[in-house]
């Protein structure tokens, strides 16, 4: 089973890339991008049985720093 | 002084760190970051600038998880000294022992340059060297330096007087000016700036040198 975890920087806190992105997409005529925000996404190949709890221990602990960050859990 | 030096793969500042520890006068014993213990008698441990373990997943993220980091903290907890600098003070927020994160360069890029630091606090026995006011000039090396912290430690932190250094010119968009915090106790110092670097003629200037000859003279007889 697999799991995939969305890490993202908080609401409020400046995203620097995102805003490189979103200056770029402007710079391209793309017109009306009011904002964009980077984050990432990680797989994990699970053995069968493991839980959300399970990832959302591995977030806490490591995938994400929660100072800064936000994290969602996808069971797929 | 008997200093401890952390090395992971990955770090780059390992022997600088340890040439400015021996310069002080400080005995230095280089410890791989696989390592469960801290060798005996260990006064305070350097956790150098580099990139530990590729800055995979998040500067300093993997390296705090690994199992020398467990016997940072513990020494750290035990009122022991601990001094991160660079991404070992990325290393330092991601496992807890200071506040905050860094993040990317506001500016996005890399900046290698030397910059002027205010010394904010003369209270600790990293800046008791230099009067609190003095301006010192300082290397930094970063991509990720722009420290964040949320508005209410921002405040804790300057109102313990927890503010070790502040960039005279903001280069990374850090908040506060940020460029060094101490823990609570004052005995665990996080900076971007490179002392190490600045410790030596030969390296144009010599403004670290006070840091570590004020950690000599401080763990003189521990």
């Amino acid at each position: 089973m697999k799991a995939r975890v969305h890490v993202m920087l908080k609401t409020g806190v400046l995203d620097p890339q995102g805003e490189a992105v979103r200056h770029a997409l402007g710079a391209m005529g793309f017109d009306g991008v009011k904002g964009v925000r980077q984050g990432k996404v990680i797989e994990l190949d699970l053995d069968e049985g493991a839980t959300e709890a399970d990832v959302e221990a591995m977030c806490e602990k490591l995938l994400a720093n929660t100072v800064i960050e936000s994290y969602s859990v996808e069971m797929v | 002084m008997h200093a401890a030096v952390i090395v992971f793969p990955g770090s780059n500042c390992d022997r600088d760190l340890a040439v400015a520890f021996k310069a002080a006068g400080a005995k230095v014993s280089m410890v791989w970051h696989k390592n469960t213990a801290l060798p005996e008698g260990v006064d305070i441990v350097g956790i150098p600038g580099g990139f530990s373990y590729g800055d995979y997943l998040r500067c300093g993220a993997i390296a705090a998880n690994s199992p020398i980091c467990r016997e940072v903290a513990a020494h750290a907890e035990r009122g022991g000294y601990v001094m991160g600098v660079c991404n070992g003070f990325q290393v330092l927020t991601e496992t807890g022992l200071l506040p905050g994160a860094l993040l990317r360069n506001a500016g996005l890029k890399y900046i290698c340059k030397t910059v002027g630091l205010n010394v904010v606090t003369a209270d600790s026995d990293y800046t008791s060297g230099y009067g609190a006011g003095a301006v010192i000039q300082v290397p930094i090396a970063h991509h990720d330096g722009n420290y964040y912290a949320d508005a209410d430690t921002i405040a804790q932190l300057q109102g313990e007087d927890r503010v070790a250094f502040t960039y005279t010119d903001n280069p990374n968009g850090a908040q506060a000016d940020i460029a060094g915090i101490l823990s609570p106790n004052r005995r665990v110092l996080g900076m971007m700036p490179h002392p190490e670097r600045m410790a030596d003629p030969l390296h144009g200037g010599v403004d670290g040198v006070a840091l570590f000859r004020a950690l000599a003279g401080a763990l003189v007889t521990a």
